[in-house]
């Protein structure tokens, strides 16, 4: 169990290509750290990096308190899970997750190695499948198996590159409480790639956004969800993603489509009347008028608009709200949704409304949402302009107390001895 | 690999490929039946023995050709195997650097490489035997090997390195995690993952050694007589077949001949139809994955 501190991390191919570019960030004992990013964002780079498997080009990398940018990988004491496994074919599940343990000099001897994998295979469900070999397994058993092998050495922190993105989305989401479980329950510090987004949500204590090799925010689910410090983790954090409108700064307020928004404090001191900005507001802000109660009502702001479609999901309902975007946001907010590995067709409004909402598609519906809720971005830079640090910093020393908390707990719950 | 051949064209394969099987097929069957002909019969004409005997056999085991056979046939095993082993082990190496490591020249290792493996063998034959008999290696077993291991190396270096490549780069990054050397993610991960390639490459240069004629004939004089480890005399059995004499000068040695050439041809034919899939795969690797 160790801290892993990365400092000015950077990574520079033969050809010149950057693909980290000056990562600073540190993981705490026990810590679950993800790194998230869209394809290309530098983050497998990265974990690789750690793990040892890709030089550092510059900057330091300390495990422990200690230097590791020379050491070779097995010199680390690091256990990895690879995306597409890496199980050793020729071997059975046993001395698969054995493997490890029959590396070194002197070799734990076989009564010890089979107790400890037979502890591993109870964990991990995988005793009546000890004597298989690999090919004859199912994707999640072969997951199952891949993490036996990263969790049967005591190493000093696991390091799992996109785990779950060869399973079907049943299985991803069992094998992801099941990491979660383990984790805990080992408390090992741990880094984990992922380009989804709620992996990254329902995983992390605290998530790494990366775009394009260069680090934009770390910090937990629910300061990234609600304080996003740019455009690009605005938009990444979320589903469906968060609207972007674009918006005119006014007297006293930001003209927008469909409705109009009292120009935040922050906005009105950056920006002059005429200037161009975004205006980021998560789906789930909205609400069918008719469904808020009245004293609700009057704190937020209201408005009519037509309704192109509505999908009812059983527990919530999305409307569609087409609208015609300013052609000079609308070049940088294609570049975002590219960026982001989208492809929308068209500029439309997405709302959440309650599941017991009337609105039908092609009606004129009466909407509500809250100001406070709206982000206003610079519609050149992307950086968000009614970011409360002072708020930001209080999610995150919530965060980082329940975190430490829930360790303490699982700890107390469960004593391993790793 | 899995087209689709209708029955029609398969009717058509066959049928083509009838006077093929027969052309391949009628002068081995000739021979055999020539070594099964008593002395008497060699020359009767007849493609079918009339009547059958093993003297032919006998002579070369326990008569008068043992004292040359034998020896010829322990030396042909006895370098073919050495030379197998050294070559696939060194090549094993070698291909393994060229499928793991970017270097400058490593495309040059290979088409020098490839180019080692058509270079006429008489070109080089003259040169070896004066070369040879300077340094003393001429006759000695030594002095066959290191030319087959100029034949086998090449190709070996070849179907290994295709081999080799096959095998996903991340098992061995994860091998490296785990905590193994270089070394023991070679001999652990790597090399039983390649074991069916190896296996092919050490059938494949077996065979290129135990055929040649040409190095055999030039770079070796004698057989060494019955004890294989003397310093002199390493005549194979292709070489010894060449210049087989028989009995007495009266009698033509076909028989003996023939009977020698069915026991040379056994170990191939048998290696061949137990590993026949693996062959085939072996051959094929390079040309398919590489």
């Amino acid at each position: 169990m160790s801290t892993i501190e990365m400092k000015h991390l950077t990574k520079v191919y033969g050809d010149g290509f950057k693909a980290v570019t000056d990562v600073n960030i540190d993981v705490a004992d026990g810590e679950f750290l993800i790194l998230v990013g869209p394809s290309g964002s530098g983050k497998s780079t990265l974990l690789r990096m750690i793990v040892g498997l890709e030089d550092i080009s510059s900057g330091e990398l300390f495990i422990g308190g200690e230097r590791m940018n020379d050491r070779a990988p097995r010199e680390r004491n690091l256990s990895m899970v690879f995306q597409n496994y890496a199980l050793y074919p020729h071997l059975t599940v046993f001395e698969n997750i054995a493997f490890p343990l029959r590396l070194h000099k002197n070799r734990t001897d076989e009564s010890t190695v089979r107790k400890l994998v037979n502890d591993v295979a109870d964990v991990l469900e995988l005793r009546e499948h000890l004597e298989r070999k690999p090919a004859n397994l199912s994707g999640g058993q072969r997951q199952r198996v891949a993490m036996g092998r990263a969790i049967i050495r005591s190493a000093n922190a696991f390091l799992f590159d996109e785990p779950l993105s060869n399973l079907d989305a049943k299985l991803r989401g069992q094998m992801r409480t099941e990491i979660s479980r383990l984790q805990r329950r080992l408390g090992v510090t741990t880094v984990y790639v992922t380009h989804d987004q709620t992996e990254a949500m329902t995983l992390g204590d605290r998530v790494a956004v990366l775009r394009r090799g260069v680090l934009q925010q770390v910090a937990s689910p629910r300061e990234l969800y609600e304080q996003p410090v740019n455009l690009f983790v605005a938009g990444f954090i979320g589903s469906p993603p968060m609207n972007f409108l674009p918006a005119t700064v006014g007297d006293g307020v930001l003209d927008m489509p469909f409705t109009t928004l009292p120009i935040p404090e922050p906005v009105a001191a950056a920006k002059k009347k005429g200037d161009l900005v975004i205006v980021g507001v998560r789906p789930e802000a909205f609400e069918d008028a008719s469904l808020v109660e009245e004293a609700q009502r009057a704190k937020g702001t209201e408005f009519t608009a037509n309704v192109d479609v509505t999908e009812w999901l059983g527990n919530e309902k999305y409307a569609y709200l087409p609208f015609e975007p300013h052609p000079d946001v609308q070049v940088a907010l294609n570049e975002l949704d590219r960026e982001l590995d989208g492809e929308a067709m068209r500029t439309q409004l997405v709302v959440s409304l309650d599941g017991s909402s009337r609105i039908r598609q092609g009606d004129d519906a009466r909407l509500w949402f809250r100001p406070s809720a709206a982000h206003v971005f610079d519609a050149e830079s992307g950086d968000n302009l009614t970011r409360d640090e002072q708020r930001a910093a209080e999610i995150a020393q919530e965060q980082e107390d329940e975190r430490k908390r829930e360790l303490e707990r699982a700890r107390d719950r469960e004593p391993v001895n790793a | 690999m899995a087209a689709e051949i209708s029955p029609r064209a398969k009717a058509w394969l066959a049928v083509a490929a009838v006077p093929i099987i027969l052309y391949t097929l009628l002068p081995i069957g000739w021979i055999v039946s020539l070594s099964l002909k008593p002395s008497a019969d060699i020359t009767d004409r007849n493609y079918f023995p009339r009547s059958l005997s093993w003297d032919n056999y006998k002579y070369i085991f326990t008569g008068g050709g043992h004292d040359v056979f034998v020896p010829a046939l322990i030396n042909s095993i006895g370098i073919c195997l050495i030379a197998t082993v050294l070559g696939v082990g060194l090549s094993a190496f070698c291909a393994y650097g060229i499928a793991r490591l970017e270097f400058p020249g490593k495309r040059l290792i290979l088409n020098a490489a490839l180019l080692t493996a058509f270079f006429p063998a008489i070109s080089i034959v003259t040169p070896l035997f004066n070369l040879w008999r300077e340094v003393g290696l001429y006759n000695t077993w030594l002095g066959l090997i290191i030319p087959y291991l100029s034949l086998t190396l090449p190709l070996s270096i070849w179907t290994l390195t295709a081999f080799f490549r096959q095998i996903p780069w991340e098992m061995e990054q994860a091998a490296q995690v785990d905590g193994a050397t270089s070394w023991q993610a070679f001999r652990k991960v790597v090399l039983p993952l390649a074991a069916p390639g190896v296996f092919t490459t050490a059938i494949i240069s077996f065979f290129t050694a135990w055929n040649d004629f040409v190095y055999a004939t030039s770079l070796s004089s004698t057989t060494g007589g019955s004890t294989p480890f003397k310093a002199h005399g390493s005549q194979t059995v292709p070489a010894v077949l060449g210049f087989f004499q028989g009995p007495s000068q009266f009698i033509p040695p076909t028989g003996y001949v023939a009977a020698a050439a069915v026991i040379v041809t056994v170990p191939v034919v048998v290696l061949v139809l137990f590993f026949q899939k693996r062959i085939v795969a072996g051959l094929t690797a390079g040309a398919v994955k590489g």
